[in-house]
């Protein structure tokens, strides 16, 4: 698990916080456990990706502690380790693809950490099979979509056999089509590798098995996503919306108080509690 | 007939032999005040055929008429037209430069020869036009702003032209929801105020349900599809091999339909969704 212990970050180098306003993480506790599938929600600047930085020690606490199983971000003797661990994928699918053909950047990273040849050759082709891209292994990087390039990006971070893969706004910059490949894959690798997805689409966090909600540098709520997006009111404070599914059938359950036990999330289970009721 | 594209090829690398055609025989009229949604797959034109709207590409073959005129390369027309047809392109918070609020959305009129007094009261309309503060923000450095803050101050500095139509590339791509519904409102009070003609290229079905009330369906350089955004949006199946999925709204419906609940086609908001259940559930169930 990745573990927060009252964690603030702020940018300048200054060792004591100068402005209040300038601090972009406060006191933040959190856990993310091994093996799930959890899903951050939060407004512009809220500090999400910041908090995502942490997880692999690219940035480093100005106060507390990010504790990657049981290491420590801050002991430069561990960070070789927890970066082979806790893998990131960033927003832009064009700032994070550097070698001329798929394979060659699919290699980048177990290259650096030193893997043998034949295995790195093993890794390639597995790491391509699960995202789907064996196909384009000989391609040049710059003729593939934004998903196809996003897809690669994540096979680069699978090659280094992490036990965390971090997305932070991996779905942001692409179309309809690349973001259900990205959400579709995600489902896939779910169970098999933590997943920590950073997003601003509210949709792609209703299967989450929990979901975290940052405003202002702070982590203001967490849970299942049925807890959390019964908290209406809440959630648009926050800058965030419902699921148009979810804002329906709020509509519907002040009409109907017995409608719905709790806002359903998902159009089926919207559906079915019409279907029920009617 | 305000924006008119007649037989409209566009090619890429013409005369060479990586030439691709982008856009083929496209023929298009947008109305003053109208509010246009161009969607389709990636690569299909949409941002080929924008840019044709304000002279930043010109037809390999075909014409364009801007309020009449017909676009000639000449630089004394080009300046005028794009006066008249702001483009904001995907993410225009990339291209902010100045060191201040304030000269960032008074570039363009100044450049154009406006000053003092009409200048102030210029950029002061067009950031309170996006929703922001100009007493507050006007000497702040853009680059200190949020993301969503940035997108508007870079939206407002094509608003200081005072365009008569808004052409906009993803306004919401990357934006938090809160940002997002801020953004579309405030265009959308624009249109009603000014009557200003607003075309969006999106990805994002839903917010076009809110704002757009004509929807045209780009498909590999040709116009697939055209028309009013009740009507795009209730053609499920034939959206879908343009690889465009409806707005929820409208798969939620759909989903009912298949359960037996009679709800009328061309669903666009959440509120009439609900208006449509109510109704059913008030008349007793219809199955």
């Amino acid at each position: 698990m990745i573990e927060f212990n009252g964690v603030s970050f702020w940018f300048s180098e200054e060792e004591t916080l100068i402005e209040k306003k300038d601090e972009v993480l406060h006191n933040v506790e959190l856990v993310i456990p091994k093996g799930e599938f959890v899903v951050l929600l939060g407004r512009n600047g809220s500090g999400k990706s910041t908090l995502a930085k942490h997880c692999n020690g690219l940035l480093l606490p100005k106060k507390g502690t990010v504790i990657v199983d049981g290491k420590n971000t801050n002991q430069s003797e561990y960070l070789w380790d927890i970066r082979q661990k806790v893998g990131l994928v960033f927003q832009n699918p064009d700032n994070q693809i550097i070698a001329t053909t798929v394979e060659e950047d699919v290699a980048f990273g177990p290259e650096n950490l030193g893997v043998p040849q034949d295995e790195i050759r093993k890794r390639i082709d597995q790491a391509l099979n699960i995202v789907g891209m064996n196909d384009f292994r000989k391609k040049e990087p710059h003729l593939l979509s934004g998903g196809q390039k996003q897809r690669v990006a994540i096979a680069g971070v699978l090659a280094m056999q992490p036990e965390y893969l971090v997305l932070d706004e991996a779905t942001s910059m692409l179309d309809p089509e690349g973001r259900s490949e990205i959400m579709s894959l995600i489902s896939q690798l779910r169970g098999s590798i933590t997943i920590f997805h950073i997003t601003h689409y509210i949709e792609e966090a209703v299967d989450a098995d929990w979901v975290i909600i940052m405003d202002q540098g702070q982590v203001v709520a967490q849970g299942k996503p049925v807890d959390i997006f019964n908290r209406r009111g809440q959630i648009y404070e926050w800058g965030l919306e419902l699921p148009l599914v979810s804002e329906t059938a709020w509509i519907l359950q002040r009409r109907f108080p017995e409608l719905f036990p709790s806002l359903p999330l998902k159009a089926e289970e919207l559906v079915a509690a019409l279907c029920s009721f009617v | 007939m305000f924006i008119r594209l007649e037989n409209v090829y566009y090619s890429y690398f013409q005369h060479t032999p990586f030439e691709v055609q982008a856009l083929k025989n496209v023929t298009l009229t947008i109305d003053r005040g109208e509010s246009v949604g161009i969607i389709g797959r990636t690569g299909c034109g949409k941002s080929t055929l924008i840019q044709h709207f304000n002279a930043l590409l010109f037809p390999t073959q075909g014409f364009v008429m801007i309020d009449g005129d017909k676009i000639q390369k000449k630089g004394s027309q080009l300046r005028g037209i794009r006066k008249k047809i702001g483009l904001v392109f995907q993410y225009p918070e990339h291209q902010i430069f100045e060191e201040t609020v304030f000269d960032e959305v008074a570039f363009g009129p100044r450049n154009n020869g406006v000053g003092g007094e009409e200048l102030e009261e210029t950029v002061k309309w067009a950031l309170e036009s996006v929703g922001l503060d100009y007493q507050e923000l006007h000497k702040k450095n853009p680059f200190e702003l949020s993301g969503g803050q940035m997108r508007r101050v870079a939206i407002a500095s094509i608003l200081s032209m005072r365009p008569e139509a808004l052409i906009l590339d993803e306004p919401t791509a990357g934006l938090d929801p809160e940002g997002k519904r801020l953004i579309l409102r405030k265009l959308k009070d624009l249109r009603e105020e000014n009557q200003t003609t607003l075309v969006f290229v999106s990805h994002s079905m839903d917010d076009l349900a809110m704002i757009a009330e004509r929807i045209i369906v780009m498909d590999q350089g040709t116009i697939g599809l055209d028309g009013s955004v009740r009507h795009i949006f209730s053609q499920g199946k034939i959206l879908d091999q343009y690889g465009i999925k409806p707005p929820t709204t409208a798969r939620i419906a759909e989903l009912l339909r298949k359960k037996g609940f009679d709800i009328e086609e061309g669903i666009l908001t959440a509120q009439e969704l609900s208006e449509q259940i109510e109704e059913k559930i008030l008349k007793g169930g219809s199955h």
